[in-house]
């Protein structure tokens, strides 16, 4: 058996080990790292996200709604939805107080509305992280 | 408060941001992971001058 083999069927570990981590990391980004005794890379997480995040709404960006139609129309708004998803507490307070945007054309909003889907995606590579250190596979 | 940021400005941010995350959760050694980052970042900005000199040109 080949290196790559054995770790594709490498066993999912339990989910008390991992599933915190995770969550926190959803709701606060960098939170699972500071859960797992990482604080520094939890510090750059949080700021760097966090500070993507604010950019894009000071820029004004559209916060996704899931829409369907034609399949442009669905994968575009349902991914933006999901980014945006991602972005843990920060996008639900952004939704609870109200601060979503309206689509309005103009590169600043553009940028706005990049910069709040990639925050979302990047919390996401910071869970799967978060995920990582907690099975044991990354220090 | 609203940011209004040209082009390069709002490039930049998010290189800097992008960069500094994707050296935090990539490699495994604080080194490694400083070295990757600094990498990112510099591919971002090749990228963005290349192809703003390329549009420029392009554009006669």
């Amino acid at each position: 058996m080949t290196a790559k083999e054995k770790e594709q069927k490498r066993p999912l570990p339990p989910l008390a080990t991992w599933a915190p981590a995770v969550v926190l990391g959803w709701l606060i980004p960098g939170g699972g790292h500071f859960l797992l005794k990482r604080p520094g890379r939890g510090i750059l997480l949080l700021l760097a996200i966090a500070s993507m995040f604010v950019c894009g709404l000071m820029m004004r960006g559209y916060m996704f709604q899931p829409q369907t139609g034609d399949l442009l129309t669905t994968l575009i708004n349902t991914g933006g939805f999901v980014g945006d998803l991602c972005g843990g507490l920060l996008y639900l307070l952004t939704v609870a107080f109200g601060y979503g945007q309206v689509d309005t054309p103009g590169h600043v909003h553009d940028y706005g509305t990049k910069f709040l889907v990639t925050a979302g995606l990047l919390n996401l590579l910071a869970m799967v992280d978060a995920f990582e250190i907690a099975a044991g596979r990354k220090n | 408060m609203k940011m209004n940021l040209s082009h390069f400005e709002a490039a930049f941010l998010f290189a800097l941001f992008t960069s500094v995350v994707l050296g935090v959760v990539t490699r495994n050694t604080d080194r490694d992971r400083l070295h990757y980052g600094i990498y990112t970042f510099v591919c971002f900005m090749v990228a963005l001058f290349g192809l703003g000199w390329l549009m420029y040109l392009g554009h006669g």
